[in-house]
């Protein structure tokens, strides 16, 4: 296989090609590497790179297949890793000033499970600060752009992740999902992203930004690569209390299967109308009528408090961050500032904030410490935390009446790098679609359903109920199968600046 | 509702955060426009209606007692901002004036 065919072949066929000895882990890493070098400095979507630690893993692998081991279905395929997620040794800033340099003493389990799967770790994603952004420009390192069009974001908070994906830089890729944070960018850059059930991922050594609403999960170019690398990050972890004691659903053979005949698809009438792109509800339709032609049955259902998500989303977060990021101190770990010997502990604590966090941070912050202060907790946190169960009621009635639930990912597609940046309310609604299943904490992806008049990806977001994430992959699989084949080829094939070429221009 | 300079710079004085007056002029409005966005919960948020804190409910869950291997200090210290000794070393901590 020559370097264009390894990094455009999906994540199954590289591990089979491995296993087999057709080509070798080390080569494959090598490729992606050359071209992280290649067209990152145009897309931005790592942190970090970490060339010797992943040729080390990729020699590794290939030496237990050469002693005749089989370390699993993804073995010396790599990967890119969201910067919240700590590797031991390796940088993890979180996209935040106030790490910079920080390299953790420990892994996460998410990428122990890697590691100890052979997946090959490439490097660090960028992101928003802390994951708090739909767009990656809150990264204290810079924005990414989105590979579709590099004056576009690639969405956020991983933006980074996607990024690589559509670039041809990783062919999977780790994100975690808070408010639409694997969703989002997957929509806007035409790959996969899941957000498991919540507790369905361990959480341990994930920098937390709201700790009842965190899920890592899986991002992949195919349906099926997604549903192999959701498999090898999930399962129980005693160490992470809120993780799931529970078998993991069946994702890879409802990948395999990709069949929706009999499945009842519930298209959720508040998600659309007034403020969705014209062009995104057009393709939204025509996807749900794609569904019914092969063989689901479409229902309308009505999820009146999901209009109120948004609002308890926007109070929750802020609540847990603004008690989450105490932690950064400046004593233990970190950026710490004016330590002269003349300043006290809380004042080098709040100098150190000041230099360490961007303005998004600061804002949600405030905004948490305001919710939970004195006199105003019932009426915001608390009013919060009941729009939480309304919208939990809203689901457990939807559901009753409908296997998985459908709408557009985001109301538009990909929108201008500086557009929304200074107007937190505008970029706060492009989560519109994606919060209400962080408050229930079910599961939910973004699948690559076509391109705008300008050429930008539009993602179509399905909904299932808790600890039935493989739903969501019969869904996407079906899709991507009947659009492929209408497509001539998958969706990323259109990516400008095509994937056989190794150099790409700004 | 309006939320003044003075009350953003206090409550960012409790967050331990040493905001510039010229972010204390840029955020105040910012978070007026989001904090009235985000009042509307209380419109569904009635009495009989119970709060939900975590999305999966969970209580007591432990693990087994078991005895591990702590991080080596020397690694952990490693990314200290300062050490003395096998401790971390942090600014004083006492003549705090408020």
């Amino acid at each position: 296989m020559d370097a264009s065919t390894l990094i455009t072949t999906s994540a199954a066929d590289l591990a089979g090609a491995i296993a087999t000895g057709e080509v070798s882990s080390v080569e494959v890493t090598r490729a992606h590497l050359d071209r992280i070098a290649a067209v990152d400095g145009a897309v931005h979507a790592f942190l970090s790179v970490d060339e010797e630690g992943a040729l080390a893993q990729a020699a590794a692998v290939d030496a237990r297949i050469a002693a005749g081991e089989r370390p699993g279905p993804l073995a010396g395929v790599p990967l890119a890793l969201k910067d919240v997620l700590a590797q031991k040794g390796v940088p993890t800033t979180a996209g935040s000033k106030i790490l910079e340099g920080w390299r953790p003493p420990y892994n996460a389990t998410v990428t122990q499970r890697l590691l100890d799967a052979g997946v090959v770790i490439l490097g660090k994603t960028n992101m928003d600060e802390f994951a708090m952004g739909s767009s990656t420009e809150n990264s204290a390192y810079g924005p990414t752009h989105n590979p579709w069009d590099f004056t576009r974001v690639p969405g956020g908070s991983g933006g980074g992740s996607a990024a690589a994906l559509a670039a041809f830089e990783a062919p999977l890729a780790i994100g975690t999902d808070t408010g639409g944070s694997i969703r989002q960018p997957a929509a806007f850059t035409g790959t996969v992203g899941v957000k498991p059930t919540y507790g369905g991922i361990s959480r341990f050594g994930q920098i937390a930004l709201a700790s009842s609403l965190d899920q890592p999960g899986p991002c992949g170019r195919t349906v099926l690569d997604t549903a192999l690398l959701h498999e090898v990050i999930a399962g129980h972890d005693p160490k992470d209390q809120t993780s799931l004691d529970a078998p993991v659903p069946p994702v890879v053979a409802a990948a395999r299967a990709g069949d929706v005949r009999g499945l009842r698809v519930g298209v959720v009438t508040e998600l659309g109308g007034e403020g969705y792109a014209p062009e995104v509800e057009a393709n939204f339709r025509a996807t749900v009528d794609l569904l019914a032609e092969l063989g689901a049955e479409v229902v309308e259902v009505s999820c009146p408090t999901f209009e109120y998500a948004l609002a308890a989303y926007y109070l929750i977060l802020p609540s847990e961050a603004s008690s989450n990021l105490a932690r950064f101190d400046a004593m233990r770990y970190g950026l710490r500032v004016g330590d002269d010997g003349t300043r006290s502990t809380e004042q080098v604590m709040a100098l150190s904030r000041e230099a360490g966090f961007g303005a998004e941070v600061k804002r949600r912050i405030i905004i948490g410490t305001y919710a939970l202060s004195a006199g105003y907790r019932d009426a915001y946190y608390g009013s919060a935390q009941k729009v939480r169960t309304l919208v939990q009621q809203d689901f457990t009635a939807a559901f009753a009446r409908a296997d998985v639930l459908v709408s557009p990912t985001t109301p538009t597609a990909a929108f201008r790098l500086g557009e929304r940046l200074d107007d937190p309310m505008a970029m706060y609604l492009n989560d519109l679609c994606t919060i209400p299943t962080n408050l229930a904490g079910n599961a939910a992806g973004s699948f690559p359903t076509g391109l705008t008049g300008d050429g930008l990806p539009i993602g179509f977001h399905v909904m299932a109920p808790h600890r039935a994430d493989d739903r969501l992959y019969r869904v996407g699989a079906a899709l991507e199968r009947a659009l492929t084949d209408r497509w001539g080829g998958p969706l990323l094939n259109r990516v400008p600046g095509p994937a056989t070429t190794t150099e790409v221009t700004r | 509702m309006a939320l003044s300079q003075d009350e953003v710079a206090r409550l960012a004085q409790l967050a331990r955060i040493d905001l510039s007056p010229a972010e204390l002029a840029h955020l105040a409005p910012q978070l007026d426009v989001i904090l009235e966005a985000v009042a509307r919960v209380t419109d569904v948020a009635t009495d009989d209606v119970a709060p939900t804190s975590h999305p999966v409910p969970m209580t007591n869950v432990f693990r087994a007692d078991e005895v591990h291997d702590s991080l080596p200090v020397d690694e952990v210290l490693a990314m200290a901002p300062d050490r003395e000794d096998d401790r971390f070393r942090v600014p004083r901590i006492l003549g705090e004036e408020q």
